[in-house]
């Protein structure tokens, strides 16, 4: 089992509630997901205090756990209000901060980001970052209080899958025991069993569901890949190798070096 | 027969006609002072796109939906069936691409094409997809014909009123009264748009241009006179006032990319207004006892009411069922 802080995950599939056709194709999503914790933008979806009735009473009957996240915040006092405000509606310590630098690709603003995050850790919120897939940032973060990261795959939205496989390979070599989820670029089922077999604990998808042709079948889709993914990860994948290696000896013929 | 209409938005008055226009004694009543800001269909863009919404909604929009072209054609002679086009920034053709694999009846055009469709946008986009069956109209102008065509009928709305069913002393009643009816209908939610209406002389466009973005979808809707419509926000919210500036930037940038001219445009009107939906987004027609509930139209009131005031006027006459917009019945999903 994944553990989040102090909450214990079966399911490694986190799901964004964003840009779905209807709240009931969303509904759809969360259960053939099998997800337990989804995420909800609190700025794009809602303003005021009752706006949004509706809509919030949906996201309560799915039963999940809903980590809230400061989606659309560009400095760091917007993201500490929109934090305390999810605190209010949501009744939950949980918050995925996003603090984004750069309007056009939505990179994170790391800098923005380890201020952000140390604040709030401070004031007893339990801090899911939103990050890159760089070491000292992610060392920083942890040091201000951070006990998840939340690298990216890729640009939230372009479904790229992990465009920097050799710098996320690294970020999970350095920190073992912490628990990191890949949170943005995911494309397709393919990129989230890869990201499981590289040994990363969880996969958030968005756009990769919502904007799918059905949704709640490509939410399927990625449980499974998930699945595989992490069984394979816990099974021992093998070693790549430069050439063909039969599994019997090619007799007759002399070893190639 | 009689029968009272609650409600003078696009639903109503759609309901209205239709019955009025098949003998029945109607009423309108509409607890405004005139037909106006107060519903929600003041606001919409009116676009007759059924074929564009098979982007991102139920088939079932779609095939309603067809039926409005003919049926707002017949009452309304502003209607106009000049096609809809949709077009992307360099950049985002993959979204164009996505769009033609989830929708029909359109043609992939080139630069030349475009040119010669819409000429002031030429040289500014590759490709775009033409859906030539669409159409549009003046949503105020659409829902004051209908005022006009009820007093011929001599069945003239009544302002003022504050309604509801149980009040009617008797006939049918068909509520249409949006998210005020929520205290029945407690599934029923409000999606927020936010709208702008901007004069131009520099620019003239022959129909709605839809254009994508992975983001903030938009789209402008010529109204003539120099006027166009741009649309609209989805923000899950019950609260009809605030605009928010964002709103404002996301819809004044996507003009602005469709033709620099725009940022020269005069603001005419800022709008917003609270769509009725249902979880599913999908109209429903509920009956409860002598009471017709038609509502959660959400952003598709002017594409749905022809069909749903049809639906409507057959079970008031006829008795009869249609379970594509009834609970009891699976809808009509792209995966069964």
């Amino acid at each position: 089992m994944l553990k989040v802080y102090a909450t214990e995950l079966r399911s490694r599939l986190l799901l964004g509630t964003s840009r779905y056709p209807s709240p009931a194709v969303l509904t759809e999503a969360v259960k053939a997901a099998r997800a337990e914790v989804v995420t909800v933008s609190l700025r794009r979806e809602s303003s005021g205090e009752r706006a949004g009735q509706g809509f919030w009473g949906i996201i309560r009957e799915l039963g999940v756990r809903v980590l809230p996240n400061t989606a659309g915040c560009h400095s760091v006092k917007e993201a500490l209000t929109t934090a305390q405000m999810a605190r209010e509606v949501f009744g939950t310590s949980w918050i995925k901060l996003e603090v984004i630098g750069e309007d056009d690709t939505l990179q994170p603003d790391v800098f923005g980001l380890v201020e952000a995050a140390r604040i709030l850790s401070a004031d007893g919120f339990d801090v899911f970052p939103y990050t890159t897939e760089d070491l000292v940032v992610a060392d920083r973060l942890l040091e201000a209080g951070c006990r998840v990261l939340m690298p990216w795959g890729a640009p939230i939205g372009s479904g790229r899958g992990l465009n920097n496989l050799f710098g996320l390979q690294a970020l999970r070599a350095h920190f073992p025991d912490v628990p990191l989820i890949i949170d943005a670029g995911i494309g397709v089922p393919s990129h989230a069993a890869q990201a499981m077999e590289l040994g990363f604990d969880a996969v958030l998808i968005n756009t990769a569901v919502a904007q799918a042709s059905h949704p709640a079948l490509m939410a399927a889709a990625f449980a499974q890949a998930l699945e595989a993914g992490r069984a394979a990860h816990l099974a021992g994948p093998m070693e790549p190798r430069d050439m063909a290696a039969p599994s019997t000896p090619a007799i007759g013929k002399a070893f190639l070096g | 027969m009689r029968v009272t209409v609650i409600g003078a938005g696009v639903a109503g008055l759609a309901c209205a006609v239709e019955l009025a226009e098949r003998g029945v004694a109607v009423e309108v009543l509409e607890r405004a002072a005139q037909l106006g800001s107060s519903c929600c269909s003041w606001y919409a863009g009116g676009m007759l796109a059924p074929w564009c919404e098979l982007q991102g909604t139920e088939p079932l929009i779609a095939r309603l939906g067809s039926e409005s072209i003919g049926w707002w054609r017949e009452r309304f002679a502003g209607t106009t069936v000049n096609g809809s086009l949709v077009i992307t920034h360099g950049r985002d053709t993959a979204q164009l691409a996505q769009f033609g694999r989830r929708t029909e009846r359109f043609e992939a055009l080139g630069p030349q094409a475009i040119a010669a469709l819409e000429p002031d946008l030429a040289g500014r986009f590759n490709t775009a997809l033409f859906f030539e069956d669409e159409g549009h109209l003046d949503p105020r102008a659409a829902l004051a014909a209908l005022g006009r065509r009820l007093e011929e009928l001599a069945m003239p709305i009544r302002y003022g009123v504050e309604a509801s069913p149980a009040a009617v002393a008797d006939g049918h009643v068909i509520d249409c009264t949006g998210l005020a009816a929520r205290a029945v209908l407690s599934d029923l939610r409000g999606v927020k748009g936010e709208m702008l209406l901007l004069r131009l002389r520099d620019v003239t466009l022959s129909r709605p241009i839809r254009v994508l973005h992975p983001r903030v979808p938009v789209y402008v809707v010529p109204r003539g006179d120099g006027l166009f419509m741009v649309g609209a926000t989805m923000i899950e919210s019950d609260e009809p006032t605030r605009v928010s500036a964002r709103s404002m930037l996301e819809l004044l940038s996507a003009a602005y990319a469709l033709h620099p001219a725009f940022g020269e445009a005069e603001i005419v009107e800022i709008g917003t207004g609270v769509r009725p939906a249902f979880p599913d987004n999908l109209p429903r027609i509920r009956r409860y006892g002598r009471t017709l509930y038609v509502n959660g139209l959400y952003r598709h009131g002017f594409l749905l009411a022809p069909a749903l005031a049809r639906m409507a006027a057959e079970i008031v006459l006829h008795d009869r069922h249609f379970p594509e917009v009834t609970d009891e019945d699976p809808r009509e999903r792209r995966l069964a």
